[in-house]
């Protein structure tokens, strides 16, 4: 069963020089409950757009966004933040961790828009990530590697339907970018979490079965960069 | 995970800013509440000391001047009243009691009032309260003898059995010293009116101090005086000050004081306005110190945004923020004004005798503190503008 459904969805911006261009065209694109796939795009081909039209960061100029019973396309605002903050975790490349807030503070603010405040969940997962020793710790006293894990906790948080992951290995090396890979899949399975990941990495790309080029699935113009 | 939350983490992230902020609130805040406490206390205070008398009768002149000079102890006399006036007044109908006094000399800069020993024995100065010796006794008559008031023997540093020689003049000249030597009897309980920084003699020693003008020797400064009926004031003030040209009835007593306050409310609009604009000022203050430090935010805004925070939601953390700035600096601003308060209430007691109570609760402690939050609050609005149009996708970079 289909949890994610795109149909015609379009996004396009206006460049400096007056043009509109159009980054995002994807006819049709299908994501089943819990499956994991990854999309593989060179920088500047419009993933990350993609990946903010699906999470309803920006709203689409045309297209429908199913995510389950709800077309995020068709949503307002105020309703595609709930949205996202009820179904929908999100790893970035840079992490994108709030320095102010602890590790466990941080993981809690993953399911605090949703409504939800379970400190021992947030604890869980730090713990299921290995940093049940780094709670009280903030971002900038982690390595690298422990920031990412803690991103993955915190994507996790609000028991999400849908993962995103945008080059969440990109700033690690290949030791860890495999260890911090491998953590983000399993605990998608383990939440019952559906993956959309997207890299230019190969060695990524490689661990994934189900791979498909980004090209293939948006027509716009590829030039452009978002 | 609630907003507060939010505020308080994003406070101790700028704390420096937070404090430098909080403070300058602090301090307009603390203006704020003292200019204005001290003002209302100030008038309620001095419109209703009158030390138990309803009015006074001295020289022709300037009813304010007489009430300064007899019950504040702080003009000069305007004149000698005859003491057949004072007989008069004394056994009036209309008058229940009538205590003269003379002034004229002083003692390093406290003034030496000369007056009968009713004014201790028989008057209240405040309903229930009548004059007190902390220690000694009251001095006999036609003795050289002083009771001292509780602040001017504290300043004076001077105790029963100390001796003194008064000086000639109400302000204090070294060259001006009277041969007569006066023994302290006694020391007044402090009463936090004017008696307290008056140094008391009988009137005949003062009358007789030697050097003094022989031919004025039975003239007293003033008379002070206690009513039988309100209306018993308006019949002598007809009789005094209208049909009357060589006296001055200053009644009532309250009246006149507010009158004054009244002639200088000019300068309380002043201070207000100055204390208002230090308030908007720092209010100000908390606009520029989030908003400059918008840019810096607006990553942290768009993560929250991306972790499903509503634009609302970030729009009023911005304004709580805010708030919860003025709110610190508020608390702090009792502080504050703790500190100027008891320093000006110092400075007016040396200066009058009279103790503010400052201590009293004022509707300003209320409607202050409130309205430099909501002040703080209208500060935020703009930097709350800005971080609610904050772009999400353009400050969550990188972007593949």
């Amino acid at each position: 069963m289909s949890l994610l459904i795109l149909s015609a969805l379009k996004k396009s911006f206006t460049s400096p020089d007056g043009e509109r261009k159009t980054i995002v065209d994807v006819p049709e694109f299908s994501l089943a409950a819990g499956q994991q796939r990854a999309l593989r795009g060179e920088s500047g081909s419009g993933k990350t757009t993609f990946l903010h039209l699906i999470a309803g960061i920006l709203a689409a100029d045309s297209g429908s966004i199913r995510i389950g019973d709800h077309d995020m396309a068709a949503l307002g605002e105020p309703a595609r933040d709930r949205l996202r903050a009820q179904n929908i975790g999100y790893i970035f490349q840079t992490f994108n961790l709030l320095q102010g807030y602890s590790c466990l503070e941080n993981v809690m603010l993953g399911m605090a828009f949703g409504g939800v405040s379970d400190r021992g969940r947030a604890a869980a997962l730090l713990e299921r990530v290995g940093l049940s020793h780094r709670l009280n710790h903030r971002p900038s006293q982690l390595s690298t590697g422990q920031q990412q894990r803690v991103a993955v906790a915190r994507a996790l948080a609000n028991r999400p339907r849908l993962v995103l992951a945008d080059e969440p290995t990109g700033n690690l090396d290949r030791h860890h970018a495999r260890e911090s890979l491998a953590l983000i899949r399993e605990a998608c399975r383990e939440n019952g979490a559906a993956l959309l990941l997207v890299s230019h990495d190969p060695a990524v790309l490689a661990e994934f079965t189900d791979v498909r080029d980004f090209s293939d699935i948006n027509h716009a113009n590829r030039e452009v960069v978002s | 995970m609630t907003p507060l939350f939010i505020v308080l983490r994003s406070l101790r992230q700028h704390l420096l800013s937070t404090v430098v902020t909080a403070l300058s609130i602090a301090l307009a805040g603390g203006l704020l509440l003292s200019v204005w406490v001290v003002k209302t206390q100030a008038q309620q205070t001095f419109t209703q000391v009158n030390t138990g008398f309803d009015a006074v009768l001295g020289a022709r002149g300037s009813k304010l001047q007489l009430v300064l000079n007899a019950i504040f102890h702080l003009e000069a006399s305007p004149g000698n009243v005859a003491y057949a006036d004072y007989e008069f007044i004394k056994t009036h109908p209309l008058v229940k009691r009538a205590i003269p006094i003379a002034v004229g000399d002083n003692l390093r800069g406290f003034r030496i009032v000369g007056t009968l020993p009713e004014l201790f024995t028989d008057v209240e100065y405040a309903a229930g309260h009548k004059f007190a010796l902390a220690d000694g006794r009251l001095w006999s008559d036609d003795a050289k003898e002083a009771v001292l008031g509780n602040f001017a023997a504290h300043e004076l540093g001077l105790k029963v059995g100390d001796t003194f020689h008064p000086f000639h003049g109400l302000s204090y000249d070294p060259k001006n010293q009277h041969a007569d030597t006066y023994v302290v009897t006694g020391v007044l309980a402090a009463s936090n009116t004017p008696a307290d920084k008056v140094v008391w003699i009988p009137l005949h020693g003062l009358q007789t101090m030697a050097g003094h003008d022989a031919k004025a020797a039975t003239d007293v400064s003033a008379v002070l005086i206690q009513l039988r009926s309100p209306t018993a004031g308006f019949m002598l003030d007809l009789m005094y000050n209208k049909q009357g040209n060589r006296l001055t009835f200053a009644y009532p007593i309250g009246a006149i004081m507010a009158e004054l306050f009244g002639k200088i409310g000019w300068f309380d609009q002043v201070l207000t306005l100055i204390a208002y604009l230090v308030a908007l000022v720092a209010s100000a203050g908390v606009l520029v110190a989030i908003y400059n430090s918008m840019s810096a935010r607006q990553r942290d805004i768009a993560i929250l945004r991306a972790l499903g925070a509503r634009r609302r939601t970030i729009f009023g953390v911005i304004v709580l923020e805010a708030s919860v700035i003025g709110a610190l600096g508020m608390i702090a601003a009792f502080a504050v004004y703790a500190v100027i308060v008891a320093g000006v209430a110092t400075i007016i007691q040396a200066q009058t005798g009279v103790r503010l109570d400052v201590l009293i609760s004022n509707p300003v402690m209320a409607w202050a503190p409130l309205g430099m939050i909501a002040l703080c609050a209208l500060g935020g609005l703009l930097p709350a503008w800005k971080a609610y149009r904050t772009d999400v996708a353009a400050h969550l970079a990188p972007i593949s």
